[in-house]
């Protein structure tokens, strides 16, 4: 009662004759006209440009800075972009070089970028709400608004928004998408690429079809349950299987395998009992096997490749027939396997598998002991190799490949919010969500199938920015903008010699027209760059031309006839058409050139810094060994490649010196009179 | 007017100035001894990408009067806005030392990095650390740098890269030798990278990348070199700066 009259008398206070009714209107009027200047003088933006314009007053510059200055709300518009960015408006010293040295935000010059600043305008690399006029608004993610500002460890994930190729300025994204290639993502995820098609796999996930011959049920038992407890390099993840589904996967698959003809190999008694195990770690070395397979040392460190599987323990896992017939040649087992078939004797075959053998860890299978499998446990095991989509990467007879096993991954960088599912206690974000689902994918809801990867914290980060990277606007750039990858190559080389250049597995370490690893020198100008002489005895026993290198070209015990086919398509395929391989001579040069090319190697150009000629005096171990280069290329190779390397082969590191005809010319007589002698082709 | 001029200062300096991390203590257990002294054991003058985890953790040891290690003295880390540590605090463990991974901040420059612990006395021994950030252009020039330079600049020797240091007379400069390379201005590097080394009387060996090397590749390589320089650069003209 007594409120109820306060508030009728506050009401006849204001309102109560016309001439306080029309006062207070009035002043209600004043008051709410004077809301919209009142915000606006006290925005944030305009202390921000305040305090720039203060902090500017004390340097050296001002006048320059204070002239660049301009107030009130800027903003970058890129209608075709979808980009309204007001960021300058408080970021307002952007382009000023001078302020480098500033540290206080927001005022800081931008760093770097290869692009101009208003080219893009911001939110296309850093996310955030570009239209946006307060702190908060513009760089969290709001209810209205949620895209939040994209943390700097993923930035490089904006570029390749644009570029699908390689840049030398976004390591990690570079290895975020080879890793997303390579673990095996792919098999199961589908990535589509604007410029059609989709991602491909670079992994190359076993068959299972014959798996019973290669190793044993327990084997698969065991590795089922941790593949990371068999070899710590082991690529695939762990599937957190019970006891009784690792068990009924490995009866089916052991009941599934058929057997490959010649895919066991029993040796004679007397070619087992000659091999000594000396001589298997030396023929392991000699073959250059560590080049792709590594083995854990004593002190637990990986030592050699990661192409092949890890041998740590392949004693345990490998039937022994098995193993002797995989040496012998792999291609019977697995025909496209990376491995090349290496033409090693019964003799060398068993030293090898021997050594191989003793590579054992009792410890594995210790604890594995299984009953017989039941038809009941086979059944069960088909069902959930068929659940957990085992055929999305490996080949098992009887079992379709399915499609769209797993959510497409096309656009996830632009996945929303509202669409996701957080672990309790995680921050809010598409980055937090995406590399929380590569370091625990289980742990978002009961019943999911990802399995456990063990990435490394850099590695789950690399691929949290190529993941961002996919997202809508990559799909929709207008094609002017989007900077494809090289198209993949499909090269395969033809005939006779295209097979055993597929036998011996040479684009596992060259690349051949766009095609292959560069492990290995790019082969694909090979024919104009070598003699036919040496290139022959090169196939017959590989010498390395670069003495500090470890990783180098096994012997491959060819056949003279392979020999002969490989050389002759070698030297009339991989032509340069730039110019003629036979338009200078071998020898015959003029003592006074080839002394005038001698000065300029280690005066003008100082070679020597990176090449040997003198194999007393040089130490030079950048570049291959010259001691015999005039019998091994030729010399129109040479002088094309003294004056623009690049374009023989382009990114190796030798520098374009610019060279001139002449300096080229007397180089290469130079160079061509070094023949060597006969004895260095035994040295190692 | 100038009281919200003065405010929107006071805002700013608080907001971007003190930004000093508050770090969760509740699941760090209670220490149980205090050193007198917090030196550095490992980890630091590490460079990275921005925002980015360093490759090897950060490790500082806790000793007492005698340079012993202490155990179970706790530790911890601060660092500017961005930077976060993988625990922020902890005690040492038995050789009286405290691990923390360490993701450096979203600025390219130096990050000073604090770590302290409780002394005896009951003050607190501080212990800075520095790690470098490195921004696009700065990752460009070491990029650039892994694949040109450091077979001979860099010592260090893999399987992977095998070093040509030891093989050459004239010892090339590593490019965290601040003591030279500080004294050397922009056009002095850019004219030994493009022309060589005797371009500035230099060794010979050094081979010129002018033809070979891009203007921006040269800049991002000499933007690099100056980021990882020890003593640290400081580029001529900018000392006004600091006030």
């Amino acid at each position: 009662m007594q409120s109820s009259n306060n508030h009728r008398s506050l009401w006849q206070r204001l309102f109560g004759d016309p001439i306080r009714a029309f006062g207070t209107l009035g002043v209600i009027i004043l008051v709410s006209l004077a809301i919209a200047p009142a915000k606006n003088h006290f925005s944030e933006w305009r202390h921000y440009q305040n305090a720039y314009l203060s902090m500017i007053r004390g340097r050296g510059e001002a006048v320059t800075l204070q002239r660049h200055f301009e107030g009130g709300i800027q903003q970058i518009w890129h209608p075709e972009l979808g980009v309204v960015d007001r960021c300058t408006t408080c970021h307002v010293g952007l382009k000023e070089t001078s302020l480098t040295d500033v540290s206080l935000q927001p005022f800081r010059t931008h760093p770097v970028i290869p692009h101009k600043l208003d080219q893009f305008g911001c939110v296309m690399c850093h996310r955030g709400q570009g239209v946006a006029t307060t702190v908060e608004e513009a760089h969290s993610s709001t209810l209205a608004w949620e895209q939040p500002l994209l943390p700097a460890r993923y930035l490089e994930s904006s570029c390749g928004q644009c570029h699908r190729q390689p840049l030398v300025g976004t390591p990690q994204l570079n290895q975020g998408r080879e890793l997303l290639a390579r673990s095996g993502c792919v098999h199961c995820h589908t990535v589509k690429l604007p410029e059609g098609g989709t991602m491909k796999g670079t992994d190359d996930p076993p068959p299972l079809l014959h798996i019973a011959d290669k190793t044993t049920r327990e084997w698969i038992f065991a590795w089922l349950k941790d593949p990371q407890a068999y070899a710590v390099s082991a690529r695939m993840p762990n599937f957190k299987l019970s006891d009784a589904d690792a068990r009924d996967i490995s009866a089916f698959l052991i009941a599934n395998s058929t057997s490959a003809s010649g895919d066991a190999l029993s040796l004679p008694a007397s070619v087992q009992k000659a091999a000594d195990p000396t001589a298997g770690a030396s023929l392991y070395g000699e073959s250059f096997c560590a080049t792709c397979h590594a083995v854990q040392n004593a002190a637990g460190n990986l030592v050699g490749g990661n192409i092949g599987p890890e041998l740590t323990r392949i004693g345990s896992k490998a039937k022994p027939e098995w193993l002797a017939a995989w040496i012998t040649n792999p291609r019977i087992y697995d025909p496209p396997t990376e491995m090349p078939h290496y033409r090693f004797s019964e003799q060398q075959v068993a030293t090898l598998a021997g050594y191989l053998q003793a590579k054992t860890d009792s410890d594995f299978l210790a604890n594995v002991h299984l009953e017989p499998a039941t038809p009941e446990q086979i059944a069960h095991g088909k069902l959930l190799v068929t659940e957990y989509g085992c055929a999305s990467c490996h080949e098992i007879g009887g079992i379709q490949k399915p499609e769209n096993f797993a959510p497409e991954l096309t656009r996830i960088g632009s996945k929303p919010i509202s669409q996701l599912i957080f672990v309790a206690g995680m921050p809010h974000t598409l980055s937090d969500y995406i590399a929380g689902k590569l370091r625990q994918p289980r742990a978002f809801a009961p019943g999911l199938k990802m399995p456990q990867y063990s990435f490394t914290p850099a590695q789950v980060d690399a691929l949290t920015t190529a993941l961002l990277a996919l997202n809508e606007r990559s799909q929709t750039l207008p094609s002017a903008l989007s900077v494809a990858a090289p198209p993949e190559s499909h090269y395969r080389p033809a005939g006779k010699a295209g097979q055993l250049i597929g036998d011996l597995a040479c684009l596992s370490c060259h690349r051949i027209n766009g095609r292959g690893s560069d492990l290995a020198p790019d082969l694909t100008w090979e024919g104009s760059s070598v003699q036919r002489k040496w290139l022959e005895d090169f196939l017959r026993n590989p010498n390395t031309l670069r003495p500090a290198l470890i990783r180098r070209m096994p012997k491959f015990n060819l056949k003279p006839d392979e020999i002969t086919t490989l050389s002759d398509y070698m030297m009339t395929v991989y032509e340069t058409p730039a110019f003629d391989r036979d338009s200078m001579p071998v020898s015959g040069y003029a003592p006074a050139e080839i002394e005038h090319g001698r000065q300029l190697f280690y005066s003008k150009y100082a070679c020597q810094s990176c090449h040997i000629v003198d194999a007393k005096a040089d130490k030079g171990y950048i570049g291959p060994t010259l001691t015999e280069v005039g019998s091994r290329l030729n010399a129109a190779w040479i002088y094309n490649w003294l004056k623009n390397p690049q374009s023989l082969r382009p990114g190796t590191i030798e520098p374009n010196r610019n060279m001139g005809d002449e300096d080229s010319h007397a180089l290469t007589a130079f160079l061509m009179s070094q023949k060597g002698s006969a004895k260095q082709g035994a040295k190692k | 007017m100038k009281l919200s001029v003065s405010a929107g200062l006071l805002c700013l300096a608080l907001m971007l100035c003190g930004c000093t991390r508050k770090q969760p203590s509740s699941s760090v257990p209670k220490p149980t001894a205090t050193g007198v002294a917090l030196v550095e054991v490992s980890g630091g003058k590490q460079s990275g990408s921005v925002g980015t985890s360093l490759a090897q953790p950060v490790v500082v040891q806790v000793n007492d009067e005698q340079g012993n290690g202490v155990t179970g003295a706790l530790v911890s880390f601060r660092g500017p806005r961005e930077v976060s540590f993988d625990p922020p605090a902890g005690l040492t463990d038995s050789s009286g030392q405290f691990t923390t991974n360490v993701s450096i901040g979203g600025m390219a420059g130096r990050d000073q990095l604090i770590a302290s612990t409780p002394a005896k006395s009951g003050k607190t021994v501080d212990l800075k650390i520095e790690e470098i950030v490195l921004g696009y252009q700065e990752v460009v020039g070491r990029e650039l740098s892994e694949q040109y330079c450091a077979r001979c600049h860099n010592s260090e020797s893999s399987a992977e890269r095998v070093s040509n240091f030891d093989n050459l007379e004239i010892k090339p400069h590593g490019f965290t030798e601040g003591d030279t390379l500080n004294k050397m201005t922009d056009a002095d590097l850019t004219a030994i990278i493009s022309h060589g080394g005797p371009a500035l009387n230099k060794s010979a060996l050094m081979p010129p990348y002018g033809y070979t090397l891009s203007k921006s590749d040269i800049q991002a390589l000499i933007a690099y070199i100056r980021m990882v320089s020890d003593p640290p650069y400081h580029a001529p003209g900018m000392l006004y700066a600091q006030q």
